[in-house]
């Protein structure tokens, strides 16, 4: 109680951060703390996009060139677990403690030093993974879904650092999440109530649901292997009666729950983002909320659709493709709702309306083959195949990424008090939707021609397309630099920003100045 | 003059271009395959794609028809509407019932897929690290069916053939119209079983049979991969489909039937140490090779060399058993189960007397069957 008092106390003297590296180390500034996210998030973004650069670099044409197979397979769990764990996720928390505080009228986090923690940890976490690269049996190679007995009987030694590494990425996830969760549901100013919160906080809302629901199973899954590895249990070994297939059963279900937390954060930045170049207001903001909430209901119940050739019974197929098919539904009223925002707007594009325009239209196009993968007789053609590869990139980077930035675009003015170079922000976006394209969308093609996914090597029919996505491959990664050079210059230089940013947005945090004060909200704001 | 010599050089450019286009495969979509459930599955999927490619265009259309006629720069204005419960309901309703439409056939497609009735022929498909096994029940035939592209083509020391990657040194050979059905599963991780053209794709797990099958209506090769990442050589074990008319069937069985027979006389005979070095290194190429090296050199430190190892020159008893029980907690696989009395015999000779060990010793093949059948 005392402690609670003191802060109190402290907030009248306006003082500001500490200086040095404690402040870092020892913050619990929800600004603070967003922007550790993101930095670690963008570092992780670069390590793991290089990976990915190897793996493409090795696919240029057929044959073994750069690398052998062994550390081909390390590269793509890596590449998977890094981006999956350490780009998107910290990336979306990190847009979460800046935002949230301020869009709800919050001084703070609900928990500050417990943010602190969750930042802190994520470090420790990669050390362990990636230091297995140096290892002498090398890096995890059984891929990022990790599937027993690969993982468990079969794996490097190193599984085990993964598995720690894994469980510490958890408690960070669950502790974000329970501080966001608190945060939202108790620190909003007394006007605003939950259906007058913007759509970002929603999102959030429900994602930290999810990751709560969620990120035990992964921790489960995970010691479930360490017993099979360390304690001679055999729960994924039929040798012992154990199942290879309750594998796949515990891990989709976190892991499908799991891509839905990687996209709807995503969906409430351009929720929020084309209204405002659209001058006009969203067209449903309450069919938005539901079907955001519908969405993380129906993630629970498809999971198996990742193991339709697994040897299910006919009535599991059948089931699992259904409510598949179903998410299909609130998925189109979103997207019909925000191209109904731009429906008679006035509509401006500036970089972030660029990246959520983009957003819209190939986040569809991955729901589209989403929905085709969905139909379960065809998925066994498409499943295991680049197909699926193009699938899940095309609703993670033109969709999970490109909300990403479509979000430090809208709010760097905001954050840094400067606006960004909007002609490098266009060249970074045009550069990044080209290389993107041509990466993943000749995936379409070589996966319905039968190349499966995660090999070293292909046959030859394949080889002309594999060409066009690695050049594009390398388009897209060089082209990041850009974006950590656009960046960097507006933190130190660029034009002044106004309160206000752009032309007339809605929402608490255009109310402050920018860049925004290191407190903001001693007292709760006012709502319309 | 150049202008003339402009459009000249371009024309030929273009033709240059086109030919290339021709020689490269542009394959961009799913085959129909062979049989009727891949027939099935095609048509299927070729009816989502265009019901997708409409639905993209309405949405994009009028999104872009927005983006270009609403711009603030032209001097839009904009509107004020926003919520509408009829609106949200139709384009709640539209959707639905498009999935039902598209459900309907996916059902029957799969009820299709998964049909009981009683198969003419099964046959058990085994999924090994990283090769295939392929046992005909009812007729006591079975071999391993591996990968038969050269290491010197993988690693860009030859030209690579048409078949890069996708040939094998022994196909599963099936009769055509009879119902093949295909027992799967494996020996040590999740494998895949899959050949696109007859649209079989099935997880083959270790301790578990999964079904599939197929009809097959005219002979032909067809060729699959593995399809769930299986460890170092995923993209090394492809399957070879070789179906043949009834009578080809029938011949290739009884001949098949017959090699076992010598497999078993070779077994029983007594071999000289040049018999047993000029197999085994075929066997070793085969099986060895991919870890252990060409030259016994290895790959450090995950796979040990052969060349001087302390198992490959020290006492042939407990060389026969690594080979044989292989090493657990490592890659080393157990071979007894794997290769033959001959095979086995022929590579552990071969790997005492190859690369500059020369111990001098031998086992017969006898000697191995009759330590297996101790056991």
């Amino acid at each position: 109680m005392s402690a609670v008092l003191e802060s109190h106390d402290h907030s009248h003297d306006h003082h500001g951060p500490a200086k040095g590296w404690r402040r870092w180390v020892y913050t619990t500034n929800h600004k603070d703390i967003g922007t550790l996210y993101l930095w670690f998030s963008f570092i992780m973004f670069l390590t793991g996009g290089c990976m990915a650069l190897v793996i493409r670099a090795e696919l240029f044409e057929p044959g073994l060139q750069i690398v052998e197979p062994e550390f081909f397979n390390q590269m793509t769990t890596m590449h998977g677990l890094i981006m999956v764990f350490g780009a998107v996720m910290p990336a979306f928390v990190g847009l979460a403690n800046w935002l949230i505080p301020m869009m709800i009228g919050a001084p703070d986090m609900a928990l500050p030093r417990m943010n602190n923690l969750s930042f802190w940890i994520l470090p420790f976490a990669f050390a362990l993974l990636l230091s297995t690269l140096f290892m002498e049996e090398g890096a995890p190679n059984f891929g990022w879904t990790f599937y027993a007995p690969l993982s468990t009987t079969y794996a490097p030694s190193t599984v085990t650092y993964f598995i720690f590494g894994v469980h510490i990425m958890g408690a960070s996830s669950i502790m974000g999440a329970i501080n966001i969760i608190a945060t939202i549901l108790n620190l909003r100013t007394p006007q605003m109530t939950l259906m007058k919160m913007p759509l970002f906080v929603w999102t959030w809302l429900i994602t930290a649901y999810l990751l709560i629901a969620v990120m035990p199973v992964l921790a489960g899954v995970v010691t479930m292997m360490l017993m099979d590895i360390h304690f001679g249990t055999s729960f994924f070994s039929a040798a012992g009666g154990g199942d290879p297939v309750l594998f796949q059963h515990v891990f989709w279900f976190f892991g499908h729950p799991e891509v839905y937390i990687m996209i709807l954060p995503a969906f409430g930045i351009v929720s929020q983002i084309i209204p405002t170049f659209s001058r006009k207001k969203l067209f449903g903001y309450t069919s938005m909320v539901y079907a955001t909430s519908s969405i993380a209901f129906l993630s629970f119940i498809v999971w198996a659709h990742h193991m339709f050739t697994v040897g299910m019974p006919l009535a599991g197929e059948l089931f699992f493709m259904y409510a598949t098919m179903l998410i299909a539904v609130p998925t189109g009223v979103k997207v019909f709702n925000w191209v109904a925002t731009m429906f008679k707007g006035a509509l401006t594009f500036e970089t972030p309306m660029l990246y959520a325009v983009a957003f819209v239209v190939l986040f569809t196009i991955g729901g589209f083959s989403g929905l085709m993968l969905a139909i379960a007789p065809v998925d066994f053609q498409y499943h295991d195949t680049y197909f699926v590869v193009a699938h899940f990139h095309y609703v993670l980077v033109p969709g999970a990424i490109f909300g990403i930035f479509a979000g430090v675009y809208y709010w760097l003015p905001k954050w840094c008090g400067n606006m960004y170079d909007e002609k490098l922000g266009k060249l970074h976006f045009w550069l990044s939707f080209v290389g993107m394209n041509m990466t993943f969308f000749p995936m379409h093609f070589v996966g319905l021609a039968g190349m499966p996914r995660r090999i070293p090597d292909y046959a030859l029919q394949f080889a002309d397309f594999n060409q066009i996505a690695s050049v594009g491959a390398f388009i897209f990664g060089t082209t990041q630099l850009l974006f950590l050079f656009i960046v960097i210059k507006t933190i130190v230089s660029g034009k002044k920003a106004t309160a206000e940013v752009w032309d007339n947005p809605e929402g608490l945090e255009w109310t402050i100045p920018s860049p925004a004060p290191y407190h903001t909200f001693s007292t709760p704001p006012d709502v319309k | 003059m150049l202008s003339k010599a402009i459009p000249c050089r371009l024309w030929i450019g273009v033709l240059l271009f086109l030919s290339l286009t021709v020689r490269a495969d542009w394959e961009v979509n799913m085959t129909p395959g062979v049989t009727e459930v891949s027939q099935q599955i095609y048509d299927l999927h070729m009816i989502i794609f265009w019901i997708c490619v409409i639905i993209g265009v309405v949405v994009f259309g009028i999104m872009f028809w927005s983006i270009i006629a609403h711009r603030k720069s032209l001097g839009a204005k904009p509107a004020t509407f926003h919520e509408s419960t009829t609106v949200e309901i139709i384009w709640t309703a539209i959707p639905f019932a498009i999935l039902i439409g598209m459900a309907i056939p996916a059902t029957s497609a799969l009820i299709n897929i998964y049909d009981p009735s009683e198969s003419d022929l099964d046959i058990k498909v085994t999924g090994y690290q990283w090769k295939w096994h392929y046992d005909y029940i009812e007729e006591g035939v079975g071999f391993f069916s591996n990968l038969s592209t050269p290491t010197d083509e993988i690693y860009n020391r030859r030209d690579k053939n048409e078949h890069y990657l996708l040939e094998v040194d022994e196909p599963l050979v099936v009769p055509i119209n009879k119902k093949v059905r295909f027992l799967v599963t494996a020996n040590d991780v999740i494998h895949s079983w899959w050949v696109p053209e007859i649209a079989v794709k099935k997880d083959a797990i270790p301790g578990f049979v999964n079904e599939a099958w197929t009809i097959i209506p005219e002979p032909g090769i067809y060729r699959g991969q593995c399809a769930e990442l299986c460890g170092k050589d995923h993209g090394f074990m492809p399957i070879v489909v070789e179906a043949k008319t009834q009578e080809d069937y029938d011949a290739w069985i009884a001949q098949r039937q017959e090699a076992a027979a010598k497999e078993r006389e070779l077994r029983d005979k007594v071999w000289t140490l040049e018999g047993l070095m000029a197999r085994g290194e075929k066997v070793y190429a085969t099986n060895c090779a991919a870890c252990h090296n060409a030259d016994g050199s290895g790959i450090p430190p995950a796979f040990p060399a052969l060349k001087g190892s302390a198992i490959a020159t020290g006492p042939i008893q407990s060389h026969i058993d690594i080979v044989l029980k292989g090493k657990p907690g490592t890659y080393m696989a157990a071979f007894g189960s794997q290769l033959s009395p001959v095979e086995l015999a022929a590579v552990i000779t071969y790997e005492r007397n190859a690369w500059g060990n020369s111990k001098g010793d031998m086992i017969q093949p006898v000697d191995i069957a009759n330590m297996q059948t101790a056991e």
